[in-house]
């Protein structure tokens, strides 16, 4: 056998590109459909997992979708927004602990989650180095942004403008690092948590400038009306929040209307979570109340669906693979009849010959189905990240 | 050696007929045969070689009437008592000159592939001016390199007979000489007995004896393949 195995060694080298371009045909038809399955089962059971561990989420009418990726994942675009009133409407009705979110801005791509320190609680996020933002401006950053960022504990992060051709909008904010988690293998990592304040201040409804009193400030005085002065754009607004200044940081208007893109609702107990549902049931109510864990199996009802077409899309191919290079091979036992016929003229046992044969397209096969298994093995150690990144990202 | 008796071949499809009644070739004799295309030449190889069987008559070859021996006894039996060399070398592209010297060990199982066949390989591609060629792949090589090798195969398994069909048919005039020589030489070192089916009617001088083949067949159409 160990001879009839190096001939077809010898013959599966000599025509490398034939060989190689049947293991990567068998490659293909193995791996496709077994990466697929692999792929989508692991992306849902980590989408699923984080959803489930979410009991309610409430927002503004729109996309349950759009408003469970922005709150569960910090992907997708900011949902339509609710008022903070919402959070204290939770609050005070005793059903369920209020955590509120503001996800809108990002930090060199990561995203930046305004939230409160309930946050960490619930989601079980614990601290590997400094501590927890105390103050305005203050942040905490994930394992992975501390590592993409290089930042640490007295660092500093920069909000990104949304826009850098708004000349209007906020300035970016210089938020001081106060702490970094500990890894927790979920979108928290990827995040920079601030106090929904401190997000506020990035969108400048809070903010902070040089004392319009003062005269220093008098050239940027438009106009004095009692209390109130009017000053042009020349007056200074200070970009990071410092023991100094802290104190010129103001809101302006009802804090009760200041925005949320999300409030995160723990019920106390089911029935309260049943009860809290009921009362955002109304047709005319602005607000929605959703189970993250409903609306991500929706959406895995349609990945399924989708994926169980492509698997049989990709089955389809695969026969006419298997049959073409089945093909492939019966043509070239019919270009190599010669060799056949001398080698069986000279002696050679019909098994030997058989074996040759079989050998080499045993191996074409088991050499596609071994690259198969280890890049569906790939797959299933970083798909679901990849998954993430091309789906949600 | 050989001996043929009262035999009859006829191929499937065709009115191609071999008829012998008797032939006989001593051990160790050199022997050419000579005949038009289409006589049957090659099938009298095939028949002592046990490569195809008669409908009728007897091939006995080195005491064994191969004739009546089923096919896979006839395979066992050719690769260690027949060697055999095709007009066209018949090598393997893919495989080196040793490997292809080597191929009979590798295709029945009971051949042994040791260390003596390797040296015994590697000595008669040596004897015939090919041993700095053993790498090489086979495309690689002249045509007289390549039916140097072919008679290195047929001659590995130091057979007691040794067919060659042509040999020289695709070889210039100086190669054929040498092929010629070679096949001479190795048959008269190991005393073994060579049948050469031949065109080249200016080497028959170098054989002990000729048969004609007008004499054994018939054929109202069609060669035999």
């Amino acid at each position: 056998m160990k001879d009839v195995l190096y001939l077809a060694w010898r013959y599966l080298a000599h025509h490398r590109i034939k060989t190689a371009i049947l293991v990567i045909s068998i490659t293909l038809i193995v791996y496709l459909p077994a990466g697929l399955n692999v792929l989508v089962n692991r992306s849902a059971a980590q989408l699923t997992a984080r959803a489930n561990r979410t009991p309610l989420l409430l927002g503004a009418q729109g996309s349950s979708l759009e408003l469970v990726l922005n709150s569960l994942y910090f992907e997708s675009d900011a949902p339509e927004l609710l008022s903070w009133a919402e959070a204290q409407r939770v609050a005070d009705s005793g059903l369920a602990e209020a955590i509120p979110l503001y996800v809108r801005f990002r930090a060199r791509g990561q995203p930046i989650v305004g939230t409160s320190l309930g946050y960490f609680d619930f989601r079980g996020l614990e601290l590997a180095a400094g501590r927890s933002m105390a103050i305005l401006g203050e942040c905490v950053v994930g394992a992975a942004t501390a590592e993409k960022l290089g930042v640490g504990p007295g660092d500093s992060v920069v909000s990104s403008p949304e826009s850098v051709f708004d000349l209007a909008g906020a300035y970016p904010l210089k938020m001081r690092v106060a702490g970094v988690l500990a890894p927790s293998y979920s979108p928290d990592d990827e995040a920079v948590f601030v106090d929904v304040k401190t997000a506020w201040v990035i969108e400048g409804l809070v903010h902070g400038h040089q004392d319009l009193a003062a005269p220093e400030a008098a050239s940027a005085v438009l106009d004095r009306q009692g209390d109130t002065i009017t000053a042009n754009a020349s007056v200074v607004q200070y970009n990071e929040i410092s023991e100094e200044n802290i104190d010129s940081f103001h809101f302006h208007g009802d804090l009760s209307g200041y925005p949320l893109t999300a409030v995160l609702a723990v019920p106390e107990s089911d029935k309260s979570g049943v009860i809290l549902m009921g009362r955002y049931e109304g047709e005319q109510e602005p607000i929605q109340i959703v189970r993250p864990i409903a609306v991500m199996d929706d959406l895995l009802d349609t990945v399924f669906t989708v994926h169980g077409f492509v698997v049989a899309a990709l089955g389809l191919v695969g026969v006419a693979t298997v049959a073409v290079a089945g093909l492939v091979f019966l043509l070239s036992l019919r270009l190599r009849r010669r060799e056949i016929e001398t080698m069986i003229k000279i002696g050679g046992s019909r098994a030997a010959v058989g074996s040759l044969l079989v050998s080499e397209m045993a191996a074409v096969l088991v050499l596609g189905t071994l690259l198969a298994g280890g890049l569906t093995l790939l797959t299933s150690r970083f798909g679901a990240v990849a998954i993430q990144t091309f789906l949600l990202g | 050696m050989i001996s043929i008796e009262d035999l009859r071949f006829r191929y499937a499809k065709g009115e191609f007929a071999l008829d012998i009644p008797a032939l006989a070739i001593e051990r160790g004799e050199r022997v050419a045969v000579i005949g038009p295309s289409g006589s049957g030449k090659t099938t009298l190889l095939h028949l002592i070689a046990g490569i195809r069987t008669p409908q009728r008559g007897r091939v006995v070859t080195g005491g064994v009437e191969v004739s009546g021996l089923d096919g896979s006894k006839r395979r066992d039996f050719r690769i260690g008592n027949v060697g055999l060399v095709f007009q066209e070398f018949e090598l393997l592209e893919y495989l080196s000159v040793l490997d292809n010297i080597l191929l009979p060990y590798r295709i029945n199982g009971s051949m042994k592939l040791d260390r003596e066949v390797r040296r015994r390989a590697v000595r008669l591609a040596e004897e015939v001016g090919i041993g700095d060629k053993l790498g090489r792949l086979s495309v690689q090589l002249s045509q007289g390199e390549r039916q140097r090798v072919a008679v290195c195969r047929a001659l590995i398994a130091e057979p007691g007979l040794l067919l060659a069909d042509e040999p020289t048919g695709n070889l210039d005039p100086a190669n054929k000489g040498r092929v010629l020589d070679i096949l001479i030489s190795s048959t008269e070192a190991s005393g073994a007995t060579l049948v050469t089916v031949t065109h080249d009617y200016d080497l028959l001088d170098r054989f002990e004896r000729v048969i004609d083949f007008k004499d054994f067949y018939s054929a109202d159409a069609g060669e035999p393949s």
